[in-house]
Parts: structure tokens; C-alpha cells; sequence
């Protein structure tokens, strides 16, 4: 195999990567923007926020400790104990529907049938509250997200072995995949799978595309919409603990975490913003694309560093050509 | 259709009671200035009336679909079963038997015929065998929608809309079914037959009606009872078979005065110099 095509294939894979995490971020967006037409700009802030408190609740951290040192003159700062990897997913599920609570009881509840622009506005009221509240929950400094946690359950880490070795004895080159971005992408196939799964076959899941649909209309046949956006923003929360994590994993938790968001964007502008398949496309079309690029025009050509920018490109040329995006769902028009 | 059944047999025990109720909009617009209704048990009762009467205001302060339009009852009550219902959300009065059908149909446009039928089940716990049972029923009154059930909403027509739009609602298990304008952008024949389904639903499932109409003509000649809304007040009430032959009902709202049709303006005038003159 020409080395040049083996490369290619390998940045390939590695872009595939990368588009699931843009993916999952995409998701947690288009979640909440069918069901409530608010595009949440907090959706970043919010996979930041999961994976802080997810880290938080393994290390025994205890929350918002500066505020009580201060406040009561004490000194504590941990727990003195570390929480098993499962249970602190849990909780920090528990955490996120909480948030879930808390978003629609204290501000969209009373801002049901706002302009749009301003619900946008309070997303980003909420995006730098939230940043805030993390900060002061959890302490500002970069934490590892521990891969593994005190328990021994890992998080996979380092090449893939197996595909490295089986790539190379098939066309003499090995191939470079790494172990977490394979688990990342298992995740977020199921992630994806089960979430469309929950959309079209169960009775809450139909109250929540009636929701997208017509809210007046759901409201008549007596579907709570308090309810149904308690929980589409708990499913964003879950999406976003699971992006949290991974990308945590791979880069760090820190509060650059949150611009994940503006990474969505794009990928919202290429799928579409009401539609899942939409984002997981757009996801991996962004990173594939933003890595084959920067390969074979970008590094080559331009001078390097594409990435920031080409994602932006395709989403404007795409914005000109096709505004509804990929997959974007068919405005139903009847003549 | 209803000439020759005894109307007044049926006035006995009212469900509904909407008594002199006012209702404003966004705090400042006066819509329903005083409106009192009696809706009988297993009756179909019809609100009749132009645009802009209150007859949709009416049947949202009912539902409960009020608020979510800021609008609100300020004065005087609703009662269903002899439970105030007009500060409740929509799913209680749901729950308690009461759906209403929006003006316009509303159908979930993304979602298939037969998942919109199974969304109007949503209040409901007595499982599913007793849902699909309730679905097969729905069908046997409206074949059409079996036909259709795999399509989405969006794309079937007006009246398979309209169609979808009754039949999710009788998914709930509904006591009270409010109906609003179902005859609205649909063909004199397609009319007809919507409401012949609605007749017999009412009969056979002992379902009881409240119907708001501008198809004075067909609501009248299914309804046992009717109530004429002008600007937000009731001004004439009556058996249907009465307000049929009624002189100035035939003259404004059914057009069969000897000028031939009157316009809304024309009514209006006319009851302001009517008003005036007596
Ligand atoms: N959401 C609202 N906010 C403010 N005013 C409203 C609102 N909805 C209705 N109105 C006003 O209330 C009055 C009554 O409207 P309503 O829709 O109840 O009439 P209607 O009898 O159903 O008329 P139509 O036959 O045209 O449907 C109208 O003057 C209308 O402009
Ligand atoms: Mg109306």
C-alpha cells in the first residue's frame, strides 16, 4: 500500500473520531431545540459542568468548599474518601437531571413564549452562571479526569494494539487508532441508538416529537410541557456528561471544555438543527473533513492550522447552498 | 336530522357549567365580557357565531388552553361536574374527561396517522390492551385513517386531518369532547360526513358535545341546543329546532331572508339599529 494512501486512511479514522465527539456535542443541541425551539448555548458549559462534578464526586472533592471555608472560617477541602467510577456517574446523572429541574423551574418556565432571540439570551445567561457555579463548586484548576479512577475501572487509554498490528501484517503499514477514541465512538453509537429508539417507541418519547411538533396541540391532549422539558434538557445533560467524559479523558477537564460548543455550531449549520441523524452525519463529515484537509491541503499548502477555520467554511458554504442543512426536517407545506 | 327527538329530555343534567365568565387577554383585552353555558350530559350543544365572536375564547377557557395564550378567566366560574376547572391546566381537565379539538386540526405533522391517535392516549394508565382496543374503535368510525395510519399527518388532507383531530381525542376516553369549527376549509359533502360521524359517536359512545361553529347551517341541524355569541356575549340561546326557525337567526346566520345573504357588517348594523330603535 502507498504510504501516502495508508496516511490518508489513518487520518481518516482519526477525523471519524473526532466527528463523534462533535457529534455528541451536536446532539445534546438538537435535542433541546425540537422540543423547545431554544438553541442552548449552554450545551458546552453544560458537558464541562458533568465532567467537573463527575470528577469532583470520585475524588471525594467537597462542593463549593471554598465558599463554606470562608463563610465559616473551616478548612475542608475533601471528604477523605473516593466514589466508585459507576456510582459517580450515577450521582452525576442524578446531578444533571437536577440541573434539568432547576433550568425550566427558575427560567424557561417563565419565559414560555419569549422571541427566540431572547430564550437564546438566557441560554447564555445560563451558560456563564453555570461556568460560575462550577468554578465555585468544584475549584477553577485543570484536573485530570481520571482515567482511572481509585477503583481500577479505566477508561481505555494508548494505541490500539490489535489494529495496529493486524493493519500491518495485512498492508505493511500499521495503523494508529487510539483506545479511547474506539470506546468513544461505541458510546456514542449507542448513546445515539438508544436516544432514536426512546424518540420512536416510547409513549414519552412520541409526548416529546408531539412537544417538537405542536405545542398547542400537546397541551390539548393533556402532555405536560413542563415535563417533557425537564426531560429532553436531562437527556442533553446525560449527552453531555458522556461528551464531558470523553473529551475530558482525552484533553483534560478545563474550562476550554466549554468551547466544544462553538465546534457544534457547524455541525448544527451542516445537519440541521432538528435532526439526529443530521448531527451525527454533520459530526463526522466536520471531522473527517477538518483532519483530510488540514492532510492533504492544509499542512501541505496553506501553511497549517486549518482546523480552526474550515469547519466555519463548509457550515457557510452550506448556509449558501442548502440552509435547511443535510437532513434538515422537510417543512411540511401543503398547497 | 334531530326535528322529531325530544330536546328537552335530554336538558336534564348538565356536565359543564360556564357561568358569566369574562376573560382577558394579556391582561388588557376584554374578550368575553359575561358568558354563561349549560352543557348537557350526552347532548351535542352548539356555540354559533362570526369571526371574532369568542367562541374559541370560550372553549380554551374550558380546556384550559387559556393560559398558554395568556389569556385568562377573571371573573366567574367554570364548573365541570360541579368542579371549578377554569384555573386547571389542561392535562387535570384531560384527566377528568374533557379534550378539546383545536380550530385548525393541529395534527402532529411529523408524527404518522396512527402515532397521533396513540398521543391522544397520553393521560390515560388502563394499559395497553385497553388503548388499542380504543384505536381499533377510532378506526371503525374513521376508515380512512386506517388507511392512512402509516403516513405522517403533514401530508394527508384537510379532512383526514380533521379526522385525525376527532380521533385523537376520543383516544382519551373522553366524557366531553369540545369541537372546534371541524367544518372549517373543508368540502359541503366532506362536512356532512364529519359530522354524521360526530352524531354517531355521540349516540353509540354516549359521548356529550360542545361544538363551536360559523356553519350555523349544519351545526344547527345536528345540535340539540344552541347559543349565538356576538362580541364576546351570548345573545340568543335556544333548542336547535327553535333557533332554526327563529326569524333573525334565519335572516343573519343561516342567510335565507328574502334579500338573500347578509354580510357579518350588515348583522351588526342592523342589531345596533335594532338595539336603538326598541
Ligand atoms: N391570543 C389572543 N390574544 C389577544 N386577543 C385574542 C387572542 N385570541 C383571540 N383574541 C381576540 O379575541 C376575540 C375572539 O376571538 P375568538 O378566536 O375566540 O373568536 P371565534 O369566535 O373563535 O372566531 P372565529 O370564528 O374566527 O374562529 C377576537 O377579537 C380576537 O382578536
Ligand atoms: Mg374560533
Amino acid at each position: 500500500m502507498p504510504e501516502q494512501l495508508a496516511y490518508t486512511i489513518e487520518v481518516f479514522l482519526n477525523g471519524l473520531m473526532a466527528g463523534v465527539l462533535y457529534a455528541l456535542v451536536a446532539l445534546g443541541f438538537v435535542l433541546i431545540y425540537k422540543a423547545s425551539g431554544i438553541f442552548n448555548y449552554a450545551q458546552g458549559v453544560m458537558a464541562l459542568f458533568a465532567a467537573m462534578t463527575l470528577v469532583g464526586i470520585q475524588n471525594g472533592q467537597v462542593p463549593f468548599a471554598h465558599l463554606i471555608n470562608a463563610i465559616f472560617g473551616t478548612d475542608v477541602h475533601k471528604f477523605g474518601w473516593t466514589v466508585h467510577s459507576f456510582l459517580a456517574i450515577l450521582l452525576t446523572v442524578i446531578v444533571m437531571i437536577a440541573l434539568a429541574w432547576a433550568v425550566q423551574k427558575f427560567v424557561f418556565k417563565h419565559l414560555v413564549g419569549q422571541e427566540p432571540i431572547i430564550l437564546f439570551m438566557a441560554t447564555i445567561g445560563l451558560a456563564y452562571f453555570l461556568e460560575g457555579v462550577a468554578d465555585l463548586m468544584w475549584g477553577s484548576e485543570l484536573k485530570a479526569l481520571n482515567v482511572c479512577a481509585a477503583d481500577g475501572v479505566c477508561l481505555p487509554q494508548g494505541l490500539n494494539m490489535w489494529i495496529d498490528e493486524t493493519t500491518f501484517n495485512a498492508f505493511g503499514y500499521g495503523f494508529f487508532i487510539d483506545n479511547l477514541d474506539i470506546v468513544a465512538s461505541i458510546v456514542a453509537a449507542i448513546l445515539v441508538i438508544g436516544l432514536v429508539m426512546f424518540a420512536q417507541y416510547t409513549k414519552q418519547g412520541r409526548a416529546m416529537r408531539a412537544v417538537a411538533d405542536d405545542h398547542q396541540a400537546a397541551l390539548s391532549v393533556g402532555v405536560s410541557l413542563n415535563f417533557i422539558w425537564v426531560l429532553v434538557w436531562s437527556l442533553a445533560g446525560f449527552v453531555a456528561l458522556v461528551a464531558g467524559i470523553m473529551w475530558g479523558a482525552k484533553s483534560g477537564v478545563q474550562f476550554s471544555l466549554s468551547l466544544i460548543a462553538l465546534k457544534a455550531l457547524p455541525v448544527l449549520m451542516l445537519g440541521g438543527f432538528t435532526s439526529i441523524p443530521g448531527a451525527i452525519v454533520g459530526g463526522l463529515i466536520i471531522g473527517v473533513g477538518e483532519k483530510l484537509f488540514e492532510f492533504l491541503i492544509g499542512a501541505p499548502f496553506l501553511g497549517g492550522a486549518t482546523e480552526n477555520w474550515f469547519a466555519y467554511m463548509l457550515a457557510l458554504l452550506f448556509l449558501v447552498f442548502r440552509p435547511q442543512g443535510l437532513f434538515g426536517e422537510k417543512i411540511i407545506e401543503r398547497v | 336530522m334531530l326535528d322529531d327527538t325530544d330536546t328537552a329530555a335530554v336538558q336534564v343534567d348538565n356536565v359543564l357549567e360556564v357561568n358569566n365568565i369574562e376573560v382577558i387577554y394579556n391582561h388588557v383585552i376584554l374578550v368575553l365580557k359575561g358568558v354563561s353555558l349549560n352543557v348537557p350530559k350526552g347532548g351535542i350543544t352548539a356555540l354559533l357565531g362570526g369571526n371574532g365572536a369568542g367562541k374559541t375564547t370560550t372553549l380554551k377557557a374550558i380546556s384550559g388552553l387559556l393560559a398558554s395564550e395568556r389569556g385568562e378567566v377573571t371573573k366567574g366560574s367554570i364548573k365541570y361536574r360541579g368542579e371549578p376547572i377554569h384555573h386547571a391546566d389542561p392535562a387535570e381537565t384531560v384527566k377528568k374527561g374533557v379534550v378539546q379539538v383545536m380550530e385548525g386540526r393541529h395534527c402532529f405533522e411529523h408524527l404518522t396517522i396512527e402515532e397521533n391517535l396513540l398521543t391522544g392516549a397520553y393521560t390515560r394508565s388502563d394499559g395497553t390492551a385497553a388503548i388499542n382496543a380504543d384505536l381499533e374503535m377510532v378506526y371503525d368510525y374513521f376508515p380512512r385513517l386506517k388507511e392512512r395510519r402509516r403516513s405522517q399527518a403533514g401530508y394527508t388532507s384537510g379532512g383526514e386531518q380533521q379526522m385525525c383531530a376527532v380521533g385523537r381525542a376520543l383516544m382519551s376516553k373522553p366524557e366531553t369532547i369540545l369541537l372546534d369549527e371541524p367544518s372549517m376549509g373543508l368540502a359541503p359533502q366532506l362536512v356532512e360526513q364529519i359530522f354524521e360521524i360526530v352524531k354517531s359517536i355521540n349516540e353509540e359512545q354516549g359521548v356529550t358535545f360542545l361544538l363551536a361553529e360559523q356553519n350555523t347551517n349544519v351545526a344547527l341541524r345536528f345540535a340539540h341546543y344552541g347559543y349565538i355569541l356576538e362580541s364576546g356575549r351570548v345573545v340568543m340561546d335556544g333548542p336547535a329546532k327553535d333557533l332554526r326557525e327563529n326569524q333573525d337567526v334565519k335572516e343573519f346566520y343561516l342567510g335565507l331572508s328574502d334579500e338573500g345573504r347578509k354580510s357579518y357588517r350588515d348583522v351588526r348594523s342592523y342589531r345596533r339599529r335594532k338595539r336603538w330603535l326598541s
